[in-house]
C-alpha cells in the first residue's frame, strides 16, 4: 500500500553542528521582533485600547472615501474604515469594518453615537446594516490588557514549574526560553504586518505556547530516557539522537494540525481569520523552536549525566499504568 | 501480552456509548431546541396543542442536552455594567437625617442649633452651634448605630460617628459599605432579571463579576442599545410635595429641598421637598392604560402602607399640587382634588403609548437601587452568527476529511483505527459539552478544529513508537504492547502541559475566549482518552481475531 512518508524510516540528520547559526537566527529574528514592537507597535483591537468597532454589510459596493466623509461630519476622533474581503462571502455582500476611538473615559459607546452613523451611513448606502457592533470602554480595556498579560505569564510559569517537577531544571528553562522566542516572534508578526491584536490573539499565544510545548515535552522525554540508556554518549549525541528519533511525530503532528487549521483560514470567515493565522504561524514556530532552539539551549546549559539514583524508569514513569 | 481485561472493554465500551448518544441531540439541532422550548413552555405556562406536538417530536428517554451557542454565533447582546454601589451610600446618609434631627433637637440645651451642611453626599455634616456639647452630641447619635447585617461583619455597627471641629460627621463604616455594596448588586442584579424576564427573551444570561459589576447577555435581542433601554433607566418613582415653581434650574431651593425640571411643561421647574411622600418601592401593580382624555398614561396601585401614606397625605393638602417625579424629572405636578383613599392612581403626561408600556413594565418590575455605567458592550447580529456558523461547519468537516485521509495513508490500518478513534472523540466532546451546558463559541468552533489536529498527536507518538520497537523485532504483539507503554510518558507530560495552558485562558478569560478553552481542555480529555484506550482496544480486537505473524504501521 502507498504510504506518506514525511522522513525518512531512519535519520542521522546532525541538528547540532550548526547549532550557533540556528540560535544566531533566532536571536536575529527576536531582535527585529522586538524592533518592530518598538517602533511600530501592535495594532491593538479595541479590547485592549477601548473603543468601538462596526461591522457594516450592504449590497453596494463599498467606497471607504464616501463612507469617511459620511462619517467626518459626526466628529468622532480617530476613524478607521476597511473594506473586508473573503471567500465566503455571497455576491452582493459588502462588508467593511468600522473602527472609532473611545468618546468616554470610561463607559462604552452611547446608543444615539451608533445611531447617527447609521444615519450617516445609510446616505451613502441605503440598505446598509450594522450586523456587529462592539464597544469597549476605556475602563475595561486597561483590564484586559493586564489580564491577558497576566494569563500568558501565568501560563509560561506554571508550565516552568512542571517541566521542572518532571524533568530538571535545564530541561525547563530550555523549555521556556523556547516558549518565550515563539511568544515574542509571533507578537513581532502581528506588530510587522499590523494585524489587529485583541483577545482571542492571546488565546492563540497561548494555544501557541500549549502546542509549542507538548513538542519540546516529546523531544525531552526522549532525552531523558536515552540519558539513562547510553550513560556514556556525549550529550551533543544523545541530544541529536533523540531529535532524530521523535522527528517523524513531530512533523507529522505538525502537518495534521496544520492542514486542520489552514482549512479553517481558508473556509472559516474573516471573523477568526487573525486568530487562525496566529496558531499557523505558532505551529511553525513552535515546531522549529522545538528542534533548533530548546534542545540547544539544553546542549548549551548542560544536564547532569548520573540519572541512576533518583529514578531508573525514569523515561516511562507512567508505564505503572496499564491500559 | 497484549490483553485487556473484559471489566475494562466493557467500561471503554460504556463510556464510547454513553458519549455518543450524549452528543446525539446536536444532530437534530432545531428539532431538539423546539422540544426543550416547548417542555419549558409547558411547565411554565400550561400545555397547548403546538407546544405538546413540539414536545412529542423528540421521543423523551432520549438526552436532549445541547451545546448551547454563544452570542458570537447565534447572535444577540453583551453587556458589562458597573453598579455605582457608592450611590446607595448617599441615599442611606439621607434616609438618615431625619433621625439624627429628631435625636438631637431634645439636646439643643447642650449644643444649640443644628444645620445640615452641603457637601460629600456620602456623608452627613451636620454643625452645631455649641461646640462644647459635641461629645453629648456625638453619644446621642451614636445611639442610632446598629449592628451590620452581615455574617462576615459580626459585632461591628453600621455608622461611624466623629466630630470634627464643630461638625458632627456621620458616615457609614467599612464593614456596612461592603454589606451595602453586596446588597445593592443583588438588588440590581435581580431587577435587572425581573425586567429582561418581563420582556420575555430566551435564556439571558445575567451574572456578578467581582464586587461591582454584573455581566448580562441576551441571545437573539436585535442590538444592545435595545437592551440598554431596558435595563439602564433607574425608573426610580417618588411623589414629592411641591414647594413652588421656579425658573430656573439655579434658583435657591432651601435645604432639604431640590430643584426638578419639569417635563410636561417643556423648561419649566418645581422645588420639591427632598423627602418623598411614598416611593415606587410601594407599589404592587402598573399598567399602561388612557386618563379620561383617551391619552396614554400609567395606572398604578399601592401596598397598604403606600396607600395609607398616600391617603394621609392626600386627605391633608387638598388643593395643594404635588410632583410625580420619574429618575429625578418631574413628569406631572397635579393638584390634589380629593382624598385619595384606596391607594390606586394613574400617571399622566406626555407620553405615547410605547412609552407608557414600557413605564409600566418598569414600574412593574422595581426601581434600580443605584445608577449604571455600561463599560463594554457588543451586539452580534443573527445574520453574521449565522455565516460564522456555516463557514465553521464547513471548515470542520474539510479539517476532519484531510485529517482522516492524511492519518489514512500514514499508518494504514492503525491509521483506520485512529480515525475511528478520532470520529468518536469528536462525538465524545460534543456529548461532554453538552452534558454540562457549555458554550460553543467561534473560537471554541477553532479549539475542536485544533483538537482535530492534536487528537492524532497521541496517536502518532504510539504508532511512530511501534514502529521504532517492531525494528527491534520483538515480535508485534509485544511491539505493540511496548509501544502504547513508552509512549505514554510523553503522551501524559505533552497533555498536561496543554491543559495547564487551557485552565489558565479558562480563569483569565471571558466569552469566546473562555469558549476555546473549554473545547481545548475537554478535547484533550477525550483524545487522550480514545487514544490510550479506544484504539488499544481496538488494535487488540483486531489482533486478537487476525493474529499476524508480522505487522506494517
Amino acid at each position: 500500500m502507498m504510504r506518506i512518508k514525511l522522513v525518512p524510516e531512519e535519520t542521522k540528520w546532525d541538528f547540532f553542528s550548526k547549532s550557533k547559526i540556528w540560535l544566531g537566527i533566532s536571536m536575529f529574528m527576536i531582535v527585529i521582533a522586538f524592533a518592530s514592537f518598538m517602533i511600530q507597535g501592535l495594532n491593538f483591537g479595541i479590547d485592549f485600547r477601548g473603543g468601538t468597532t462596526v461591522r457594516t454589510e450592504s449590497t453596494e459596493n463599498i467606497d471607504v472615501g464616501q463612507y469617511r466623509a459620511a462619517l467626518a461630519e459626526l466628529e468622532l476622533g480617530d476613524v478607521v474604515i476597511s473594506e473586508v474581503f473573503d471567500p465566503s462571502f455571497r455576491e452582493d455582500q459588502h462588508v467593511a469594518m468600522i473602527r472609532i476611538e473611545a468618546q468616554d473615559d470610561q463607559e462604552a459607546v452611547q446608543s444615539d453615537v451608533i445611531a447617527a452613523m447609521l444615519a450617516a451611513l445609510q446616505t451613502v448606502s441605503p440598505d446598509i446594516k450594522f450586523t456587529s457592533v462592539e464597544s469597549v470602554g476605556p475602563k475595561v480595556s486597561g483590564e484586559l490588557i493586564k489580564t491577558a498579560a497576566l494569563a500568558v505569564v501565568a501560563a509560561i510559569g506554571a508550565v516552568l514549574v512542571y517541566i521542572w517537577l518532571r524533568f530538571e531544571w535545564q530541561f525547563a528553562l530550555g523549555a521556556v526560553l523556547a516558549l518565550v522566542h515563539d511568544v515574542v516572534l509571533t507578537i513581532g508578526v502581528f506588530s510587522e504586518l499590523q494585524i489587529r491584536f485583541d483577545l482571542a490573539i492571546i488565546a492563540a499565544l497561548l494555544t501557541i505556547v500549549g502546542y509549542s510545548l507538548n513538542d519540546t515535552v516529546v523531544v525531552f522525554d526522549r532525552v531523558r530516557e536515552n540519558l539513562i540508556k547510553y550513560k556514556k554518549l556525549d550529550l551533543k549525541e544523545v541530544l541529536n539522537m533523540s531529535i532524530n528519533q521523535t522527528l517523524s511525530r513531530t512533523l507529522m503532528t505538525s502537518v495534521t494540525t496544520l492542514i486542520a487549521l489552514i482549512a479553517m483560514f481558508v473556509l472559516g470567515g474573516d471573523v477568526i481569520r487573525g486568530f487562525i493565522f496566529a496558531m499557523i504561524w505558532g505551529i511553525f514556530v513552535g515546531t522549529y523552536s522545538s528542534i533548533f532552539v530548546a534542545s540547544a539551549l539544553l546542549n548549551v546549559l548542560g544536564v547532569k549525566r548520573d540519572w541512576t539514583k533518583t529514578d531508573g524508569n525514569a523515561g516511562t514513569q507512567f508505564s505503572g499504568i496499564d491500559a | 501480552m497484549l490483553q485487556i481485561d473484559t471489566w475494562k472493554r466493557v467500561l471503554i465500551w460504556s463510556v464510547l456509548v454513553i458519549g455518543v448518544i450524549l452528543s446525539l441531540p446536536n444532530a437534530f439541532y432545531t428539532r431538539v431546541e423546539q422540544h426543550n422550548d416547548a417542555v419549558t413552555a409547558i411547565e411554565r405556562q400550561g400545555e397547548t396543542e403546538e407546544r405538546l406536538a413540539a414536545a412529542e417530536s423528540w421521543p423523551s428517554y432520549v438526552p436532549s442536552g445541547l451545546v448551547n451557542l454563544g452570542l458570537d454565533l447565534r447572535g444577540g447582546a453583551h453587556l458589562l455594567t458597573e453598579v455605582r454601589v457608592g450611590d446607595a451610600y448617599a441615599s442611606r446618609m439621607e434616609a438618615l437625617w431625619p433621625e439624627v434631627r429628631d435625636a438631637l433637637r431634645p439636646l439643643r440645651s447642650e449644643i444649640g442649633t443644628i444645620r445640615l451642611q452641603q457637601g460629600d453626599p456620602a456623608e452627613l455634616r451636620v454643625k452645631i452651634s455649641q461646640p462644647e456639647g459635641m461629645a453629648t452630641a456625638l453619644a446621642e447619635v451614636r445611639k442610632l448605630a446598629a449592628p451590620v447585617v452581615s455574617v462576615a461583619a459580626a459585632g461591628e455597627t453600621d455608622i461611624v460617628v466623629t466630630g470634627e471641629e464643630d461638625d458632627l460627621v456621620v458616615r457609614l463604616s467599612e464593614a456596612e459599605q461592603r454589606a451595602t455594596d453586596d446588597r445593592t448588586l443583588s438588588q440590581t442584579l435581580e431587577i435587572i432579571r425581573r425586567r429582561i424576564d418581563e420582556v420575555g427573551t430566551r435564556e439571558p444570561t445575567i451574572q456578578r463579576q467581582g464586587s461591582d459589576r454584573i455581566l448580562i447577555q441576551v441571545p437573539g435581542i436585535g442590538s444592545a442599545a435595545e437592551l440598554k433601554e431596558i435595563i439602564g433607566t433607574t425608573a426610580q418613582l417618588t411623589f414629592q410635595p411641591v414647594v413652588r415653581r421656579a425658573a430656573n434650574a439655579e434658583a435657591d431651593a432651601g435645604v432639604g429641598n431640590e430643584v426638578l425640571p419639569s417635563l410636561d411643561e417643556g423648561d419649566g421647574f418645581y422645588v420639591v421637598e427632598k423627602a418623598p411622600v411614598v416611593t415606587g418601592e410601594e407599589l404592587v401593580d402598573a399598567q399602561p392604560s388612557f386618563d379620561q382624555n383617551g391619552r396614554p398614561a400609567v395606572n398604578f396601585r399601592f401596598n397598604t402602607s403606600g396607600a395609607r401614606k398616600f391617603g394621609d397625605y392626600t386627605a391633608e393638602n387638598i388643593g395643594e399640587p404635588f410632583a410625580i417625579v420619574l429618575d429625578n424629572e418631574v413628569i406631572s405636578a397635579p393638584v390634589i382634588q380629593a382624598h385619595i383613599a384606596g391607594g390606586s392612581g394613574i400617571i399622566t403626561g406626555n407620553f405615547n403609548v410605547e412609552e407608557s408600556t414600557k413605564l409600566a413594565v418598569l414600574l412593574r418590575a422595581g426601581a434600580l437601587p443605584v445608577g449604571l455605567d455600561f463599560l463594554e458592550e457588543r451586539t452580534i447580529g443573527p445574520e453574521l452568527g449565522q455565516d460564522s456558523i456555516d463557514a465553521g461547519k464547513v471548515a470542520c468537516m474539510v479539517a476532519g476529511v484531510a485529517v482522516l485521509a492524511f492519518m489514512f495513508f500514514s499508518y494504514g490500518l492503525f491509521g483506520f483505527f485512529a480515525n475511528i478513534a478520532l470520529i468518536l472523540n469528536i462525538a465524545m466532546l460534543f456529548g461532554l459539552l453538552s452534558l454540562i451546558g457549555a458554550t460553543l463559541t467561534l473560537p471554541g468552533i477553532a479549539g475542536i478544529v485544533l483538537t482535530v489536529g492534536m487528537a492524532v498527536d497521541a496517536n502518532v507518538l504510539i504508532f511512530e513508537r511501534i514502529r521504532e520497537e517492531l525494528k527491534t523485532a520483538k515480535g508485534p504483539a509485544r511491539a505493540i504492547e511496548l509501544g502504547y507503554e513508552k509512549a505514554l510518558s510523553a503522551i501524559v507530560d505533552a497533555n498536561i502541559t496543554t491543559i495547564i495552558t487551557a485552565i489558565i485562558l479558562f480563569v483569565m478569560g471571558s466569552g469566546p475566549v473562555r469558549g476555546f478553552a473549554i473545547t481545548l481542555g475537554f478535547g484533550i480529555i477525550t483524545s487522550v482518552f480514545t487514544a490510550i484506550y479506544v484504539t488499544r482496544l481496538f488494535v487488540t480486537m483486531w489482533f486478537e481475531r487476525k493474529r499476524p505473524k508480522a505487522i506494517v504501521v
